[in-house]
């Protein structure tokens, strides 16, 4: 029952990690918290499509399906992560403003939490397929079913306990430095989605460069361990990145910061809103 | 944007088959929760590929942070690893589902 616990839970914390993320980054927004469960949800029942139709997936692409579907998924969310951050470059400002005006009530908020929702519902869907196969797996499997079923079920609580702890620990953060700090996970996160999403293309046999290792930390902190896997889910820690990987990192950085800068309101502007 | 990923997933799709036709095929087996044979040897410095047939009912994760892959292969089917090319030495893989049982190693030379 405890394996059954540790295996969904590992499964479960890179969505929750996630979803955290974007509830603080979202607080005061109306009705966000609708958009995330939508995004959850729809991001749940899509892993149980993808979990039905697993087989045809990974048999499509000669065999490469899985790998071209993983990578598809994490480039949408990157593209939508970049969106997000384009938008609140732009409107951010304005949206404390009113924030600090009105409290409440930004109905300006709107845009932004559709991308932030399909990105929910993408984490949902890609770690909630694995969940859903090793649950069937265990509910076919007859005999001690129930006993590892009813562990996988605590490992689901447990992530969903996690990803309130991921909550409360961020907005415990002094609402100036809110923005500052979600915006820098949110970059953090897309790098880390973008370096994951190179290596499903390199598994895929889609492309066959800079394959080289650059180091193994694995020894000191696998990626495979809790403390691994959170710091993956959170900054796309790997430890033995290929040279790929690292390069694709950084650039999404730098666009994301390059994305950040061009979308700012001008100057002018700028000073009239404040 | 979202055009251009879409294009690039196709093209990448497209490629596949090509860099495929080079690759050196190798068969593992998951019966019980164990791979049959436990240690395969491969050619170091070439892309390899892997068949694993899951013959067990229930779904196993082909895993490995040494090989840089994890995958999925549900109960009753075939899944294909693509590996390499791998500096000489021993790599471990497991499987997600069973780790306890499930456990091999490539050994590229």
């Amino acid at each position: 029952m405890f394996g059954a616990l540790i295996i969904v839970f590992r499964e479960v914390i890179e969505a929750g990690l996630i979803i955290g993320i974007v509830l603080a980054a979202t607080r005061g927004v109306t009705g966000r918290g609708r958009w995330v469960a939508t995004g959850v949800l729809a991001g749940t029942l899509g892993a149980g499509i993808v979990a039905l139709f697993a087989e045809a997936i990974a048999n499509a692409f000669e065999g490469a399906g899985q790998e071209l579907f993983n990578a598809s998924v994490l480039g949408a969310a990157v593209v939508m992560l970049m969106w997000h951050a384009a938008w609140m470059s732009r409107h951010g400002r304005e949206i404390a403003v009113e924030m600090a005006a009105v409290g409440a009530a930004v109905t300006a908020g709107r845009r932004p939490m559709t991308a932030l929702c399909v990105v929910v519902g993408l984490a949902v869907l890609r770690e909630g397929a694995e969940v859903v196969l090793f649950l069937y797996g265990i509910l076919a499997g007859g005999a001690s079913g129930s006993s590892l079923f009813v562990g996988g079920m605590l490992g689901l609580a447990a992530g969903a306990a996690f990803t309130a702890l991921t909550y409360y620990g961020l907005v415990s953060i002094p609402t100036r430095h809110i923005f500052a700090v979600t915006t820098v996970l949110i970059a953090l996160l897309a790098a880390g989605m973008a370096a994951q999403a190179v290596q499903y293309l390199d598994a895929a046999g889609a492309i066959n460069v800079l394959g080289g290792q650059l180091w193994d930390s694995s020894p000191w902190l696998p990626q495979g361990g809790i403390i691994g896997r959170i710091l993956r889910a959170l900054i796309g820690y790997t430890d033995r990145p290929t040279e790929l990987q690292l390069i694709t990192y950084l650039a999404t950085l730098v666009a994301m910061a390059a994305l950040t800068w061009l979308a700012a309101p001008p100057r002018a502007a700028h000073a009239r809103t404040v | 944007m979202v055009r251009g990923s879409i294009w690039a997933v196709v093209l990448a799709a497209l490629s596949v088959a090509s860099v495929q036709a080079l690759a050196q095929e190798f068969n593992l087996v998951i019966r019980n929760h164990k791979f049959e044979p436990q240690e395969i040897r491969v050619p170091a410095g070439k892309r390899v590929s892997i068949y694993v047939s899951n013959e067990d009912g229930t779904p196993e994760e082909f895993e490995s942070p040494a090989l840089k892959v994890e995958k999925v292969i549900p109960g009753k089917s075939k899944g294909l690893v693509r590996i390499g090319p791998l500096a000489p030495g021993r790599y471990e893989f497991f499987g997600d589902f069973h780790a306890d049982t499930a456990k091999g190693t490539v050994i590229a030379e």
